[in-house]
């Protein structure tokens, strides 16, 4: 192919990608180093609101934006270096915490707190999905040809469905006296409260999340499963190799490509988990990183947003995903120059 | 082509014999409306729809989408439905007309306390008030021979009570729902207590003993609430009430009418409207308003057929109507049992919520605070010191205060 239809051929999915993907990181990239706000004038302002019968009438102080004569508010855009950064990061705080080696102070501040929960997430949910997927594609793969087909659409359909929608029965099944949480009660004759302490949400969570992702790993793993070398099956059957070595010492090496691949690809998702916040609505227990920069964007009823927060918030839970990501890609980056 | 004309003419007579049942004249002005969407909005709504030529988004997502909406020009919405703390950002935006002329024009009927004015301009029209006030279950109250609870410590007392006696396990319900409504149980209590929120240049003064008697009583009731009230928002609340689970909640006066809903509630005529429970110095709880606000961004016309169409969409027969649905700002309105509890807390001396500016990122950073407490992650003057402080980034953040 010569370089022209090349690039013709590449062309737009670069320019969509420079359009949809390097643009807006380079635009919030710069914007977590300024902040943009309005200027306020402090005027005395006599509010008069609805009582019963009379009117409340109060004069007090309030900051008002000032307006330009287009009636538009006047804002001042202003470099502030790494401010954005200290302030979502708090060192001071969190220094002082760890000197005195109070984890538990440390976990009340919100991005460490946010932090925490989503390594955690992510590091435990991680092995679980591979085992699990692995699991599911072995079963699949051992079942008989004439169910094969309901079998994988049955172990498909947790993903299938859509995550905020799974969070939600997840939360209304165990919420309260929801029926599941009723039927825990009934089992063990005890009073059973799971969304009243951060570990059972963090339990149900992570279960929610393994189910959800389980099958998509499985799919992949199935599909790696039909390339195995028969042969080399058959011999180790022939060497009397118990199922166990087999699976160990042919399928998962010949597997490992597809397992570091599913393997990154929840790294991934897994670090950005925010379903599970919202539909939960966990924010009291547990918050994650994801979910600190929404929330940094939700303007409150007065209409202020943190978007220089939100810019810092969301750079950081990047660079964390690179960090994370180094590990797998470096052995992908060895495996493949090893091969040429 | 014709078809579609035979098409219009049978929607216009349609609408046209619509309108003049109920509507007293004929809209011809195109306008449409953003507001919330509780049952009031939609009473008022439908009462406006049908003069015609009026579309209404009931939307709960309106606060996100209004101050956009109206910057506009010509803005989106001709016709706003705010409350005291959504209209802030229109106001500061200056997105709002003011309805001085308008009022002069067209609002004798309207009550003088209708009328939201800030600086000297009427700005809103008021249609309804809401407060936070205690419901409480008199038959069991009665039974155990309790009398109405007056404070925190009479509630508290009577919780002890109801669950000695293994009536209830939990007696007491509440809005407790980590962010919004966790922030706004502290601003009653707090308001109750008679603190203030801001010192000079909105600084913040929230820690001193108002706030921690005002944290310590908030955690004292959850002593008798069901473990999981950091997820309990208003309808879970208004749930555990209409099941019998709960004695006794500070719950919004919009929802009193659901305690007699024969289809949802089994404790039809059991609840009594009471004041909210008094603090130091106040009721423990703020009155809000609900009312319309309409844009800056149109023209006179428009503007003009708007405010009538609101006073229609107001006026006495919707609101005798749907008398039992709000606590309606009208003549028309006579006060049931279910608006008991809003009057005895105003008559008490409760405040109006304090909607400014810093107060929305205040709202904010207790609503995410407040938790640490009540799980005993720390302790109540470290809790309101940490809120201060995340206030304080972003107030400065917003340029509300100057480094």
């Amino acid at each position: 192919m010569n370089f022209r239809t090349f690039a013709a051929f590449v062309g737009p999915s670069v320019f969509m990608m420079l359009l949809f993907i390097a643009f807006p990181l380079v635009s919030v990239f710069k914007q977590s180093f300024y902040i943009t706000q309005p200027i306020y004038e402090t005027v005395e302002v006599e509010t008069c609101t609805p009582g019963f019968l009379t009117q409340t009438c109060t004069t007090e102080l309030k900051s008002q934006p000032k307006l330009d004569e287009h009636g538009e508010v006047i804002t001042k855009t202003e470099y502030v270096g790494l401010q954005s950064y200290r302030n979502v990061l708090e060192p001071e705080r969190a220094w002082r915490a760890i000197s005195e080696g109070s984890l538990s102070v440390l976990s009340t501040i919100d991005f460490w707190k946010a932090l925490r929960f989503t390594l955690t997430f992510t590091l435990i949910t991680l092995p679980l999905v591979i085992v699990c997927g692995l699991g599911i594609a072995v079963l699949i793969n051992n079942a008989a040809r004439a169910i094969r087909g309901p079998v994988i659409f049955i172990s498909l359909l947790p993903f299938i469905i859509t995550p905020v929608i799974g969070v939600l029965s997840i939360n209304w099944l165990f919420r309260g006296d929801g029926i599941l949480t009723a039927m825990l009660e009934w089992w063990l004759s005890r009073d059973i409260a799971l969304f009243a302490q951060a570990w059972t949400i963090e339990i149900l969570m992570m279960l929610y999340r393994v189910w959800h992702v389980a099958p998509f790993a499985a799919i992949i793993f199935y599909a790696g499963l039909q390339t195995v070398n028969q042969d080399s099956l058959e011999s180790a059957v022939i060497d009397g190799a118990t199922r166990w070595q087999r699976m160990k010492y042919i399928v998962i090496p010949h597997l490992m490509p597809l397992i570091i691949f599913v393997a990154m690809i929840h790294l991934m998702d897994a670090y950005r988990v925010f379903e599970e916040i919202v539909g939960f609505s966990s924010q009291g227990y547990v918050i994650s990183l994801q979910w600190l920069t929404y929330d940094f964007l939700v303007p409150d009823q007065a209409g202020n947003r943190s978007i220089s927060r939100a810019s810092a918030s969301a750079m950081l839970t990047m660079i964390g995903i690179v960090i994370l990501l180094i590990l797998p890609l470096r052995r992908t980056w060895r495996d493949h120059k090893g091969g040429h | 082509m014709k078809l579609k004309s035979l098409f219009m003419a049978g929607a216009m007579s349609l609408a046209a014999t619509g309108a003049w049942a109920e509507c007293a004249y004929e809209n011809e002005v195109p306008l449409k409306s953003l507001s919330a969407g509780f049952e009031a909005w939609k009473a008022v709504t439908d009462a406006m729809a049908e003069c015609g030529n009026f579309s209404a988004s009931l939307d709960q997502e309106f606060r996100e989408k209004q101050p956009e909406a109206f910057a506009a020009n010509p803005s989106l919405y001709q016709i706003g439905g705010v409350a005291n703390e959504t209209m802030i950002p229109l106001l500061n935006a200056g997105s709002l007309r003011p309805l001085d002329d308008l009022v002069e024009k067209y609002g004798q009927d309207l009550l003088p306390n209708q009328l939201i004015k800030v600086d000297g301009k009427v700005m809103a029209i008021a249609m309804m008030v809401n407060a936070q006030h205690l419901m409480y279950r008199d038959d069991v109250l009665a039974d155990l021979g309790i009398e109405e609870p007056k404070t925190y410590d009479d509630v508290l007392a009577a919780a002890a009570k109801i669950k000695e006696a293994g009536v209830m396990e939990y007696p007491i319900g509440g809005t407790f729902k980590t962010g919004w409504n966790l922030a706004q149980e502290f601003v009653n209590m707090y308001m109750g207590e008679g603190g203030e929120f801001f010192g000079e240049g909105n600084m913040p003064a929230i820690n001193n003993e108002q706030g921690v008697k005002a944290l310590e009583t908030m955690k004292a009731m959850t002593e008798y609430m069901d473990p999981e009230f950091l997820v309990s928002d208003s309808t879970y609340v208004q749930q555990q009430f209409q099941q019998g689970k709960i004695a006794m909640a500070n719950l919004w006066a919009s929802r009193a009418a659901a305690m007699n809903d024969e289809a949802e509630s089994q404790v039809v005529g059991k609840v009594t409207m009471a004041s909210a429970p008094m603090g130091a110095a106040a009721p423990a709880t703020t009155i809000w308003w609900d009312g319309v606000v309409l844009a800056a961004n149109m023209s006179d016309e428009e503007a003009d057929a708007a405010f009538r169409l609101v006073l229609e969409g107001i006026d006495g027969e919707m609101v005798s109507a749907n008398n039992d649905t709000a606590v309606w700002l009208s003549p028309a309105y006579t006060p049931g049992d279910l608006a008991a509890g809003a009057a005895a807390s105003a008559e008490n001396g409760a405040k109006a919520y304090p909607a400014s500016a810093p107060m929305g990122v205040l709202h904010s950073a207790l609503g995410n605070g407040l938790a640490d407490y009540l799980t005993g992650a720390k302790d109540a003057s470290t809790t309101l010191a940490d809120i201060e402080a995340s206030y304080l980034t972003a107030a400065k953040e917003a340029g509300l205060v100057n480094n």
